[in-house]
């Protein structure tokens, strides 16, 4: 390890990977048995699972960094302590995954396919360089990205190409979804550092390829926005507070005992 | 009945007896096309309304590794409801319906799920003794259907009975964790067996008619749909499972239960039968609250169903419409 920046930054880096795809992954499988149709939740479940486990890989190296615990890291931190960005956050709806779900598909879409696409031009920044054994991580995860992309991005074309109500609930999603798509393609305070120390290519960089991969697809205005605040420098909305109540129930029910 | 379909009749009799696969386009009597129909539909709805107790489990699984398995776990009992919906949609089609129909059969309650989805599972021990237990009661049963004569239906179970083993796995281990754990987790573990000791008694079904007045059992074995009985499966299940119980310190709550040397069966104490026929009719603990999310997704999602209908594009993910 270079110097003490370095490791910081790394470390921040690594905690914005890490939580957007747990946080994201924790809100796909609340639409487990909810989806449109059954098809889609074996495809939406392996999905989130996935989500789950590259979450998994980020947090393992963290842990090798001398974070603590991966499942300590999960469990038992404090929201302010999160990095994911708010968008990733925010409920699929009203109501919860157990009692009067009122969950909104074409949200649901537009975030994971925003999100997707952003979390591919990442990781491909990543992979031209970075920190060694992340880049090892990030090109094991890059593997299941195609299909990723592939399946949000089908969703999306079809449901902004169908009947009226589709398009304007997708048109509604799509405004919801950018007042905080900002937050992803940021990197928080610390950066200029991690940019400067080549964890990473700039924001700026990322968000313009982000664009124009959209733009491909559908000519839409794409200005977006940190409505609720940059989730990387630990701010967050009590959706985040209410997730990790759920997220760690069982785990903080008996402390430090093996489950 | 005229001539001729006695005579198919007769042939197909023999085919069965003969231990011969009947395919799906192949002639069939219609009180096995039916029969097929009623077991392979309400086993596809019992797999997806399956997922809605272990869903409650989900996020909440204990460290990331529970959380992983457990997510594998739910995903692979939709898809062995998407298998075998589709077994029973292929065997629905000459009469005109479709997944539709399952759905709305499902929302009225007239097709029925199996009487473990029905029950509560507020603790996390319920989430291992599921996996454990019932996916173990599921093995089981659906073991003895894999010689059935339907070749579809033998088929997809092939395939799911070798998840089924990686779920009961993943089961046993949480089991293991809980009960090598601290008293708390002990307790929470005893609670659980006790809480659905009757409801795996009654996964297997009534032994006889006497039981519930109704079962389909004889013409299913008559038709080699299954090869055992019900109290053949549940003596199968005790057998395996009631010693590991012990095994592990834990107790089951029925002081009657012990293995009868002379008969060579268990004796247990029946689970009460007039409780399993309310559970299964929908008057279950949990019957209307999980129906009623299945209906509600059904709801919500309905401007999907209708956008994928006429979206121009006839991609991927389009619907099974």
């Amino acid at each position: 390890m270079e110097s003490i920046e370095y490791r910081n930054c790394l470390i921040e880096l690594l905690y914005q990977l890490a939580d957007d795809d747990f946080i994201l992954a924790y809100r796909g499988s609340e639409w487990l048995g909810l989806a449109p149709h059954i098809e889609e939740d074996v495809a939406f479940s392996s999905i989130s699972q996935d989500l789950m486990g590259h979450a998994t890989l980020y947090y393992s190296l963290l842990e090798e960094l001398g974070e603590g615990k991966a499942d300590s890291l999960t469990h038992n931190r404090r929201p302010e302590k999160f990095r994911n960005a708010i968008i990733l956050e925010l409920p699929n709806g009203t109501g919860t995954y157990l009692v009067n779900p009122d969950f909104d598909w074409g949200f649901t879409v537009v975030r994971n396919y925003f999100y997707t696409l952003a979390k591919k031009i990442r990781l491909d920044s990543i992979k031209k360089e970075s920190y060694e054994p992340l880049q090892h991580i990030v090109k094991k995860i890059s593997v299941e990205m195609t299909y990723h992309l592939m399946h949000w991005e089908t969703w999306f074309i079809q449901l902004m190409n169908s009947t009226p109500e589709a398009r304007s609930r997708m048109e509604t999603a799509i405004k919801l979804v950018l007042e905080d798509f900002e937050g992803v393609l940021s990197y928080g305070d610390l950066g200029d550092q991690i940019v400067t120390l080549s964890l990473i290519e700039s924001e700026a960089t990322l968000k313009q390829r982000f664009i124009a991969e959209l733009q491909k697809k559908e000519p839409i205005d794409l200005s977006m926005k940190m409505k609720n605040g940059d989730g990387r420098n630990g701010t967050h909305t009590k959706h985040l507070t209410t997730s990790l109540a759920i997220l760690s129930e069982v785990y903080q029910s008996i402390p430090a005992t093996e489950w | 009945m005229t001539v001729a379909s006695e005579h198919q009749l007769e042939q197909f009799m023999d085919r069965i007896d003969r231990g011969e696969k009947i395919e799906a386009n192949d002639w069939m009597p219609d009180d096995y096309r039916e029969a097929l129909i009623r077991l392979i539909s309400m086993h596809g709805i019992s797999e997806i309304m399956g997922a809605l107790p272990e869903k409650e489990w989900v996020p909440k699984a204990p460290t990331l590794h529970r959380k992983l398995a457990i997510m594998a776990k739910v995903q692979d009992e939709m898809g062995h409801g998407q298998l075998l919906l589709r077994v029973a949609e292929d065997l629905m089609e000459p009469l005109g319906k479709n997944r539709d129909d399952i759905m709305k059969d499902l929302f009225s309650g007239k097709l029925k799920f199996h009487n473990v989805f029905h029950m509560e599972a507020p603790t996390w021990g319920d989430a291992g003794i599921i996996a454990w237990l019932v996916d173990g009661a599921a093995i089981i049963s659906q073991t003895m259907m894999l010689g059935t004569s339907y070749g579809p239906y033998g088929r997809a179970l092939k395939r799911i009975c070798a998840e089924e083993v990686f779920h009961a796995q993943h089961g046993e281990s949480i089991i293991m964790a809980l009960a090598e754990g601290t008293k708390e987790q002990r307790v929470l573990l005893q609670d659980s067996i006790n809480s659905w000791w009757p409801s795996l008694l009654m996964f297997f079904g009534p032994k006889s008619k006497a039981e519930t007045g109704h079962t389909n059992q004889d013409k299913n074995m008559r038709y080699k749909l299954r090869t055992k009985t019900n109290e053949q499966l549940r003596q199968e299940f005790l057998t395996k499972y009631v010693p590991r119980i012990w095994s592990l310190g834990l107790t089951i709550p029925d002081e009657s239960l012990r293995f009868d040397e002379g008969d060579g069966e268990w004796k247990y104490a029946q689970p009460d039968w007039n409780e399993f026929k309310r559970i299964v009719t929908g008057h279950g603990p949990k019957s209307q609250e999980r129906l009623s999310l299945r209906v509600r997704s059904y709801e919500m999602n309905n401007w999907v169903r209708e956008a994928l209908g006429k979206s121009a594009l006839a991609s991927g993910v389009g619907s099974h419409e």
